[in-house]
């Protein structure tokens, strides 16, 4: 028996096409003004760092990066794992609208922390237990993106990238614990439940700029994913028949 | 307030912390122009299948 029932009305492409189109301006419009007014407090509000002078304002986008760039592939490989387990086409397709994205946060990740480590550390890269991991992690998300590309049957893509994504995850637990598993030139985490020894202002910028990165990944993957589902469902009635199609 | 040119100095560590930020936001922005294309050829190829449907 073919697990092919609807879960919910909004999981088939049709219905869901239709929700998303609607629901981007509501994460791109606050993503927008959330950057701006994180910028500005991590700018003009928080002050100078002791030890760092004004170097350290590299975080205020670094770590959201970071951040991200962990969080989306683990979404990612969940959407991946149920597209694979219960055939739902639309999970499959949100795994491959979040890849190009969560890649570009990696990539952001590695890049604004080579610039701040070459002033600090005096290095562009070292092969680090927490850079080396983040490496891996964007070479995964270009490794599914290849794989998804290189494949012509969407579904045979499918589930090649998922069981890729899946075995993947494991590398994300790596690069969140390394900095406590090797003794790394990577600092730990400043921000623990317990609290942190950030100065206020700080954190306000940091995680105002990570809740805009949040809505901007969701903004921009639901419009990616709108156009995976007319390239995939092109042959279907409801997308003849769309106006925008006419 | 301090003034503009300081500003973008940094301190001195204006290429590192522009240099971050500039790429930071040229990566949207080139994202955000590759969504929008991505959409454009698909509907365009829509419409091409409309047109050899109408067509038959």
């Amino acid at each position: 028996m073919r697990l092919a029932i609807n879960w919910f009305k909004y999981s088939a492409p049709s219905t869901f096409y239709g929700l998303a189109g609607k629901l981007i301006p509501f994460f791109a419009w606050p993503a927008a003004i959330l950057f701006a007014v994180g910028l500005y407090i991590g700018f003009f509000v928080a002050p100078t760092d002791a030890v760092q002078s004004e170097a350290y304002r590299i975080m205020f986008i670094h770590v959201p990066a970071s951040i991200l760039s962990m969080f989306i592939y683990l979404i990612m490989a969940g959407y991946a794992a149920l597209g694979l387990i219960f055939k739902t086409r639309l999970s499959s397709m949100m795994a491959s609208a979040l890849a190009p994205t969560g890649a570009l946060f990696a990539f952001i990740s590695l890049w604004t922390g080579a610039l701040w480590g070459k002033p600090m550390w005096g290095a562009w890269w070292v092969w680090d237990a927490r850079l080396t991991s983040e490496l891996i992690l964007l070479f995964l998300y270009l490794g599914f993106i290849a794989l998804q590309a290189s494949i012509e049957d969407p579904r045979r893509a499918d589930r090649a990238s998922a069981l890729l994504a899946i075995v993947g995850s494991v590398n994300v637990p790596i690069i969140y614990y390394s900095v406590q598993w090797w003794n790394t030139l990577h600092q730990g985490s400043t921000i623990k439940f317990s609290g942190t020894s950030m100065h206020v202002a700080m954190q306000q910028s940091m995680f105002t700029i990570l809740v805009a990165c949040w809505l901007y990944v969701i903004a921009i993957s639901l419009a990616r994913v709108r156009s995976i589902i007319l390239e995939r469902e092109s042959n279907t009635q409801w997308v003849k028949e769309l106006a925008e199609a006419k | 307030m301090m003034n503009w040119s300081e500003f973008f100095a940094m301190n001195g560590y204006g290429f590192y912390v522009w240099g971050s930020y500039g790429v930071a936001l040229l990566v949207f922005i080139v994202e955000i122009l590759m969504v929008r294309h991505r959409r454009v050829l698909a509907l365009r190829q829509l419409r091409l299948l409309n047109e050899s449907g109408d067509a038959q």
